[in-house]
């Protein structure tokens, strides 16, 4: 489901519990300096993306995170 | 070197000094890898070859080691090849280290029935002392050491190079100049063409050991070790109980104090502990960079080999590529100075290898990204990587410590015709290497043994009724359990069904195979027509 918008990644809400989870990301990197912050992020977005597992929706994934603004939400 | 006693290949004063000039087919400078391999497959093919080398010995140091199935299998075509499985060490097997956990196991060739491992590890002074050997029994073929090229002229129709030798200077005039001479390419700089590409910085240290206790055959990768916590070590075992052992040192190592012995053994020591031996080979600290020609063919001089093209070490992409490159190139040479095709055939050699190079590139700067990387999250991710490989196997296909050659996809060749049926679910396509398989009813033969010098039509097929016509000067494999092959036929059983499987084969199936071995049509019926019609354009005849 693509919400109307052209391309393969979900815009719309997806989570159950959004404030639970976004907290629990938040939290899980609270104790950790700038340098483990990196090393965790980077963890967890291999864990994440091969669970994805589509490259259409990956490759449009981070180009949203690099640029949050292009397409727009409908 | 402790191990290896270099020859001293004789000197012979040339007929050319003596005014006894005639114009060559083919002069090949460079009597490295690609040089003589380029000699003995053209010689096969009837055409003489006069090969020049600036010294009259072999390669000083072991350099590339790993010599690939698909290599193998080309000098197998000249009786070569079982002499290297013979004094090398065979290997398919991997493990990658992070600390001093094994993270990683990989099989290189997990299914059976090839006449070919994966990977033999050869120095490269016996691969080339083997071709020397074989060279040297060849009527057709005149090595030259102590031969050399300081000049080149080109002209419409011919080249002539200048050559220095003990005895003073001559001039040898070709069809065709291969220029087989290496990174540091002496034609290339003769006719001053760019080699543009990517410069690498960080350091690395080749210590090539004589070890006396049981090694292991299978190639180790560590990231992070105790013995050289900062950086990543790989360790490989050659003929001869000789070790390869390659330190990374970053980009600010200063490579004349550890190329000291006593700092090399240092390193040693700690990775090996108190109890080892060892004697040394041969030690170098090297770079490298990523180049590659814009064009392989100038004129009528063509480059093949290191001096078209270089990669990193990471990946065995190197000697196997330009062992590749000659094959490629034999046989299209061979054809157009018969005359049998045009000069354009040679266009594809270019076309081709240079999709090659492409892709060697790209695998080899990606393998040295992740060892080496550039920026921090590119670390970072390395890390991570690393991190999930050895709980979670995803990760795994993400830890690159080189990824090894194996014949490369020469995609959308102008020789090769599209597939037309669209039902193939595996078997190799058009651009690429056939698949070796057991044949036979009884022994031990393979595909391989059986394809020739030319073309190739691999038809299965259970009656001699259904096989289609085929063209003049092609040779034909009839795949069938029984029956009789038709003339021009030569039938073969699959013994283990492993053709079958290969190549996606229900009866009918049909394979153009080109010298060369790579793919060049297949259908699911064809008729005589079609195939004429994949041959002429392979051969660029039509």
């Amino acid at each position: 489901m693509t919400d109307g918008v052209s391309g393969a990644l979900r815009r719309s809400l997806n989570l159950a519990r959004p404030d639970d989870i976004y907290n629990a990301i938040v939290d899980a990197h609270r104790d950790l300096d700038d340098e483990a912050c990196r090393a965790f992020d980077a963890r967890l977005i291999l864990l994440l993306v091969n669970h994805v597992g589509d490259d259409a929706v990956i490759r449009e994934a981070l180009a949203a995170a690099r640029d949050p603004l292009q397409g727009g939400a409908k | 070197m402790a191990s290896y006693t270099y020859r001293h290949y004789p000197y012979r004063r040339p007929a050319e000094l003596d005014g006894r000039a005639v114009r060559r087919p083919v002069v090949i400078v460079g009597a490295g890898i690609a040089g003589p391999t380029l000699a003995l497959a053209l010689a096969a093919r009837g055409v003489p070859a006069v090969v020049l080398d600036e010294d009259d010995t072999v390669s000083f140091g072991s350099r590339s080691i790993c010599q690939a199935k698909h290599s193998l299998e080309i000098w197998d075509r000249f009786g070569v090849a079982q002499r290297m499985v013979d004094k090398g060490i065979t290997w398919k097997q991997g493990e990658v280290y992070l600390g001093d956990k094994p993270i990683y196991h990989f099989d290189l060739a997990p299914e059976p029935g090839h006449k070919f491992p994966a990977f033999v590890n050869l120095q490269q002074y016996y691969v080339e002392e083997f071709l020397y050997d074989r060279c040297l029994a060849e009527k057709l073929i005149e090595l030259r050491f102590r031969n050399k090229v300081v000049g080149v002229r080109q002209g419409p129709q011919s080249v002539a190079v200048e050559v220095e030798t003990p005895d003073g200077r001559y001039t040898l005039e070709a069809d065709w100049l291969i220029a087989c001479d290496g990174v540091r390419s002496t034609l290339r700089h003769l006719l001053d063409l760019p080699f543009p590409g990517e410069v690498f910085h960080d350091q690395f240290l080749i210590a090539d050991i004589r070890f006396t206790s049981e090694l292991p055959k299978e190639r180790r990768f560590w990231f992070y070790p105790p013995f050289h916590p900062t950086n990543s070590v790989l360790l490989h075992r050659q003929a001869d109980n000789v070790l390869r052992v390659d330190f990374q040192l970053g980009r600010d190592a200063d490579p004349e104090e550890e190329k000291k012995p006593e700092n090399v053994d240092r390193r040693l020591r700690q990775m090996f502990g108190a109890g080892a031996s060892w004697e040394h080979e041969w030690t170098s600290v090297y770079t490298f960079t990523c180049r590659m020609m814009e064009r392989f063919v100038h004129g009528r001089v063509i480059f093949a080999g290191d001096s078209a093209h270089v990669v990193s070490p990471f990946g065995a992409r190197g000697g196997n590529a330009a062992v590749a490159d000659v094959d490629n190139l034999a046989w299209k040479l061979a054809r157009v100075l018969g005359g049998t095709s045009p000069l354009a055939l040679l266009d594809s050699y270019c076309s081709e290898r240079r999709a090659a190079g492409r892709e060697n590139i790209l695998n080899s700067t990606r393998s040295t990204d992740f060892i080496t990387p550039k920026f921090p999250s590119s670390r970072a991710f390395r890390d991570a990587a690393l991190a999930l490989a050895r709980n979670f196997p995803f990760a795994r296909a993400f830890v690159n410590s080189g990824r090894l050659s194996v014949p490369t996809i020469q995609p959308d060749s102008p020789l090769d015709t599209p597939d037309g049926d669209t039902d193939w679910t595996r078997g190799p396509g058009p651009g690429r290497a056939m698949l070796d398989a057991p044949v036979g009813n009884s022994g031990d033969g393979f595909l391989v043994d059986h394809l020739g010098l030319g073309f190739t039509v691999l038809c299965f097929a259970d009656r001699a009724a259904d096989l289609p016509v085929l063209p003049a000067d092609v040779a034909g494999l009839m795949i069938a359990q029984t029956g009789t092959s038709p003339p021009g036929w030569t039938m073969l059983s699959d013994r283990d069904g492993l053709l079958r499987q290969r190549y996606d084969a229900p009866p009918g199936t049909t394979y153009l195979i080109r010298p060369d071995r790579y793919v060049a049509a297949r259908w699911r019926r064809p008729d005589g027509a079609a195939l004429a019609a994949a041959l002429r354009r392979a051969t660029v005849t039509g």
